[in-house]
Parts: C-alpha cells; structure tokens; sequence
C-alpha cells in the first residue's frame, strides 16, 4: 500500500500546476518600444485568460522603470536596453502602468476575454 | 529638480525606514552602528554592480534576471528579518532588564548583528541600484544635469531625515513597550517584503499570479502617495494586490508568528 496518496497527489497536482503556469511555450510576446517620452503603443491589448510577455525596448538615454500598481509589476529598462517579464492571465480590465522615473509617461495594459491567446 | 528629487526621496525612503527600524528593533546590542554602517558600504558597492550589469551587460538583467534577483534580495532579507525576530523573542527579556537597570549597552553576540548587516546591505542595494542608474544618466545627461544633481541631493537627504525621524521616535516607546513595538513593526515589514518578492517572482513566470489587482484601494489610499508609501514599506500595503502576493504575505506572518511563539523553536 502507498504511503500517505493523498498527500502525494496533492503535491503533484502543487507541481504540476506551478509548470503548467510557467509553461514557457504557450506565450505570446508584444513589443512596446519606449521612445521620445512616450510608451508606444500606450495603449495594449492581451488576451486575458494566458499568459503573455512583454518586452520593453527602450530607444531613449534615459533609465525607466516600467511600474505597474494594478499588475504588481516593476521593471528596470536601461537606456538603450531592452527586459522582458511576464503577465497574466488577468480578469478582463484595464490596467495602468507608468515610469517610475517619470509619472508623466504612462499606458494601459488591456485584458480582453476575446483578444488572440496564441 | 523637483521631479529628481521625489525620485530619489522614493528610493531612498524604503531602505532608510528599514535601516531605522532594524537599528532602533537591535537597541542596546554592542557595535550595531559599525555593523549597519557595513552594510550601507556593501549595499553601495553592490548597488553600483547591479547598475553597471545593468547597463552594460544588458542580457544578463534584460529577462527573468532582474526580477530573480531583486526576488532573491527580498527573500533574503525577509529571512533576515525572521532570524531577527526569532533571536529577539528569546532575548528581548535579557536586553530590556539589561537596558533598565544600567541604561547601557549589552554584549550579546553577533548573531543579530550579522543579521542587521545583511538587511541593511539587502535594502539599501535593492533600492540603491534604482538611484545609481538613475543619477548616472543625470551625470552623463549634460544639459540641466547641475539642477538634476541639487535635485537629487535634495532628494537623498530628504530620505534619509525620514528614516532619522522614524528612528527617533521608535526611541520614544517606553522600554516595557520597545521590543514588543519593534518585533511587530519587523513581522509586517518582514511580510511585506516577501509580498514583493512574489510579485518579482510572478513576473518572472516562477510563480502564478493567482489573480492581477484582486481588488484596489486606490481611491481610498493611493500607493503613489506620501501615506500610501508609508504603510507601504512599514506594512506591506499593496493597493491592488495580486493573489500571489495576498498568499506570500499572509504565510510569512504565519510563519514568522509560529517560530517566535514555539518556545521549542527559540535556542535557535
């Protein structure tokens, strides 16, 4: 007889869902290009119930940092440097982010049920 | 210049209220000042790595790097903390009988203050490579780069008399209150940190998120603001938290709790 199955299962089902949600195959990546002050594009759409990558790809001699309240995000993007992070999957909203460095800079990540997942 | 030195008071505000509180939570513990004073040396130097890898190895913090190792940073400190408390729980006794009957200070080894040095260290590296990159890109920006740099100063010294005034008045607690005040002030900076390494590590894709901005208190306390701020480095609040991090700060209270109230738990 096995020791204990449902404490063993129930660790499993822990692992297996932790991989399923850093499956590195399912994302798609969108691009917003930091440029001249501005985000671009400012406004982004995701689908809502993946997750997806975003690359930031800074083209101004500046530091930002991308810093997200509602996303829980922040993340440093050197001047002429580009990072990737994660995000989602998310209830379907709007959610605002900004540079940490400079509050007049800023856009919205858009989660839609009916957006392209992959 | 005004716009530099809220930057900077921002950085520099979140390690400065943790230095004040982990100098005043080891009061009456010999060398504490020299320890914590290594600790901002090490912090600086480890900062300016992170910064120079930054820019100039861009590979290297341009993926899941950054956010691992800022995750990595929290997480240490957040054990720090934990270490912290639970030595305190057993000595906090010792120290304040100490403390009253001769008003001078304990020898008690340098377990704790290992401890304070790391954390300090852990803080001010964290937010200190946010500043050097920052005041690097003023210093090589040229035009307007002397008002930015008054800014700046402005920005720092305004930060660090936050943590000065925070200091001074935990001071203030009567001592039968002090370890009691102290030790709770570091169980929720503790939880609060680890709340920030889950939200690095979720967007590391470590971790799930469990749920972006599971609610927003925003109209009733912005994060952005000066009290926002505040509660957010002393507490932990998070004004539109994801669930990851909802779990991440409720285990390490638990945790923290437990190991400081199982007396079996204390010789450690």
């Amino acid at each position: 007889m096995m020791p204990k199955p449902t404490k063993r299962s129930a660790v499993l089902l822990i692992l297996a869902s932790l991989m399923a949600g850093t499956a590195a195959w399912a994302d798609t990546t969108t691009t917003i290009t930091l440029h001249d002050g501005k985000f671009d594009p400012a406004e982004l759409t995701l689908p809502a119930k993946v997750r997806s990558r975003i690359v930031v790809r800074n083209q101004d001699s500046l530091p930002a940092e991308f810093e997200s309240y509602s996303l829980s995000r922040e993340v440093l993007v050197p001047p002429h440097g580009e990072v990737s992070f994660f995000v989602g999957p998310a209830e379907p909203g709007r959610y605002e982010y900004f540079n940490d460095f400079n509050h007049d800079m800023k856009g919205v990540v858009i989660f839609d049920t009916r957006a392209e997942g992959h | 210049m005004l716009a530099t030195a809220i930057i900077l008071f921002r950085e520099v505000l979140e390690a400065a209220l943790i230095i004040a509180i982990v100098l005043s939570a080891t009061r009456g513990v010999v060398g504490r000042t020299r320890w914590v004073l290594i600790g901002v040396g090490a912090g600086l130097s480890g900062a300016a790595g992170v910064a120079a890898l930054a820019t100039t190895a861009a590979s290297l913090l341009s993926g899941e790097g950054q956010a691992l190792l800022n995750a990595g940073i929290l997480l240490t400190a957040v054990g720090m903390l934990t270490w912290h408390n639970v030595w305190m729980s057993a000595h906090a006794r010792e120290l304040k009988a100490e403390l009253n009957a001769v008003g001078a200070d304990v020898q008690s080894g340098t377990k704790p203050l290992m401890a304070l040095t790391l954390i300090t260290a852990m803080a001010v590296m964290r937010e200190g490579s946010e500043a050097v990159l920052f005041l690097w890109a003023i210093a090589t920006g040229g035009a307007g780069s002397s008002a930015m740099g008054l800014g700046a100063l402005v920005g720092v010294g305004a930060g660090v008399l936050a943590g000065v005034l925070l200091y001074r008045g935990l001071l203030r607690i009567p001592l039968r209150h002090f370890f009691t005040v102290t030790s709770w002030l570091i169980l929720f900076l503790a939880a609060g940190l680890s709340a920030q390494a889950a939200g690095f590590l979720n967007q590391a894709g470590v971790v799930p998120a469990l749920g972006h901005g599971l609610w927003n208190t925003s109209d009733w306390l912005d994060q952005n603001s000066l009290p926002g701020q505040l509660l957010h480095v002393l507490l932990g609040y998070v004004a539109s938290p994801s669930g990851i991090q909802i779990l991440f700060y409720l285990a390490t209270l638990f945790i923290i709790l437990l190991l400081m109230y199982r007396p079996r738990w204390r010789s450690m």
